[in-house]
């Protein structure tokens, strides 16, 4: 047994963490997502049954939604990390791709994972809970469809992060939507939150679906929650985009393209 | 006659305090061969990035076939193509595959006989369905030229493709390359360490030292005026120097 080896070791793996804000981040970040979405959560089903005839089958329909927003913003994401990985990135730079056709092909990429994911979930949720989400109609496709605006949003925005800090924010591939998970009401309803934050989570779109999603499963349907859900979509899509391109401009400026298409 | 394929002028390209390359002005016409040198760190393959448009000049001008690079990447990029040595293709797909995703977003005319063709040219049509992943050095080095070839390029840029190769294998690729510009006149770019290489393939040299070019001319023609016995002992020279 050699301390020096040891250390040495111990050094390889802690070394990263003096130079990375990110992974530091990272660090403290999980767990303490996990305890808020778990606290709250708790707070929520210790008087749910007085407010809500079945709380358990809302779980099961936020289960099956959030991982629609998650699989759309990784689809996404790692597709492009994916050319990262295997240094091909630049490969696919100096194609005559232009941007657009880029953003379409991982965005239907995204949502073709997303919506396998669905209607595997939605299936299995059937046959072992008997929980059906088309019970709520067709009120189900604008929060879907608003799910999947919402991960492109997120996706694009992870991207220019990664273009602005390289691999260093790989980890933002999966951090960006739990990020929101706590304050976008996803497994209780917004009444649970501290009343300062429910104005910050008022502006998250995930919020409004849902809202939206807890409403239809009682038989009630807000279309102002559509209506906020798909301006915000459509405010965070365009402030994603414009970050990415500011984003893309610099990396191609300072070098920090060929570095992570090379890296 | 042959027109200019590539015109540099007074192009300069800092990173932060760092100056990467320094005021550099050259022409390069249709059909050439040239050679980029220098030691690491030269700013060869900065020079290349500038021209394929992956990085902004701080000042200068570039101009490909009368286009600029950033203005008119589409038209630029839909004639020319790369290769790197230290550059890959996704490992988890078919060589087949990775050249049928290349060839669409090249828009080939038929993709299929294409890829047949390329892969018999280049003699890998034994592993076009193996994983990229498997393959030993050798055999990526020819795949990706494969996927360099695939829109026949009328320019080509490639940046070290011999490195880590052994030296039979590195003269089939030079034999390949010198036999492709005899048949569609194609501008290349190469930049290579190994100067066996680069005396057979290159008409013309441009050798490069932090950021600057310091002498240009034909491979032999520089060796007798720096009086040297090849072009190796020129190399070690001039990044001695």
């Amino acid at each position: 047994m050699s301390l020096e080896r040891i250390l040495g070791l111990f050094l390889r793996y802690t070394y990263v963490y003096r130079r990375s804000w990110i992974r530091v981040l990272e660090f403290v970040f999980w767990p303490v997502m996990d305890l808020l979405v778990w606290g709250y959560l708790t707070l929520f089903l210790s008087n749910a049954e007085k407010s809500f005839s079945s709380p358990f089958q809302f779980l099961i329909g936020a289960m099956i939604l959030w991982d629609v927003l998650y699989r759309t913003q990784l689809g996404i994401t790692v597709s492009f990390l994916e050319d990262v990985w295997s240094k091909n990135l630049i490969n696919l730079l100096v194609t005559p791709i232009t941007i657009q056709e880029f953003f379409i092909a991982i965005f239907l990429v995204g949502i073709f994972k997303s919506l396998l994911i669905l209607g595997l979930l939605g299936c299995l949720a059937a046959l072992f809970y008997h929980f059906h989400l088309t019970q709520i109609g067709f009120y189900l496709l604008p929060l879907i469809g608003n799910l999947f605006l919402m991960g492109s949003a997120c996706g694009v925005l992870t991207i220019a992060l990664l273009l602005r800090w390289g691999q260093a924010a790989e980890s933002l591939a999966w951090a960006i939507p739990i990020l929101f998970q706590p304050f976008a009401a996803v497994f209780y309803p917004l009444y649970v939150l501290p009343k300062w934050i429910q104005p910050l989570s008022f502006l998250v779109p995930a919020t409004h679906v849902f809202e939206g999603l807890r409403g239809g499963l009682q038989g009630t349907y807000s279309y102002s929650h559509l209506f906020w859900a798909t301006f915000l979509n459509c405010c965070y899509l365009c402030f994603s985009f414009f970050l990415f391109k500011r984003f893309f401009l610099s990396a191609r400026e300072k070098g920090l393209l060929v570095k992570i298409g090379t890296q | 006659m042959s027109n200019i394929a590539i015109e540099v002028k007074n192009l300069r390209k800092d990173f932060g305090k760092l100056v990467a390359i320094d005021q550099i002005s050259f022409s390069i016409m249709e059909s050439e061969i040239v050679g980029f040198l220098g030691a690491n760190g030269a700013g060869k393959t900065t020079l290349i990035y500038l021209l394929l448009g992956l990085l902004t000049p701080s000042s200068g001008t570039i101009r490909i076939f009368g286009f600029c690079p950033l203005s008119a990447r589409n038209e630029i990029l839909s004639f020319s193509n790369f290769a790197s040595g230290y550059i890959s293709l996704p490992s988890n797909l078919t060589v087949r595959e990775n050249l049928l995703v290349f060839a669409l977003l090249y828009r080939v005319k038929e993709p299929e006989l294409k890829i047949d063709f390329l892969l018999d040219l280049l003699e890998i049509t034994h592993l076009q369905h193996k994983v990229t992943g498997f393959l030993s050095a050798g055999e990526l080095t020819r795949v990706c030229l494969c996927k360099a070839l695939l829109n026949d390029p009328k320019l080509l840029f490639l940046d070290e493709p011999t490195a880590g190769l052994d030296p039979s294998i590195a003269e089939k690729v030079c034999e390949l390359l010198l036999e492709q510009r005899k048949k569609s006149g194609v501008t290349i770019i190469y930049t290579s360490h190994n100067m066996r290489d680069v005396e057979r393939l290159c008409d013309r040299i441009i050798f490069m030292k932090s950021g600057k070019i310091i002498t240009q001319g034909i491979p032999l023609e520089i060796v007798q005026e720096f009086k040297q016995r090849n072009l190796e002992e020129l190399f070690i020279e001039l990044t001695r120097k």
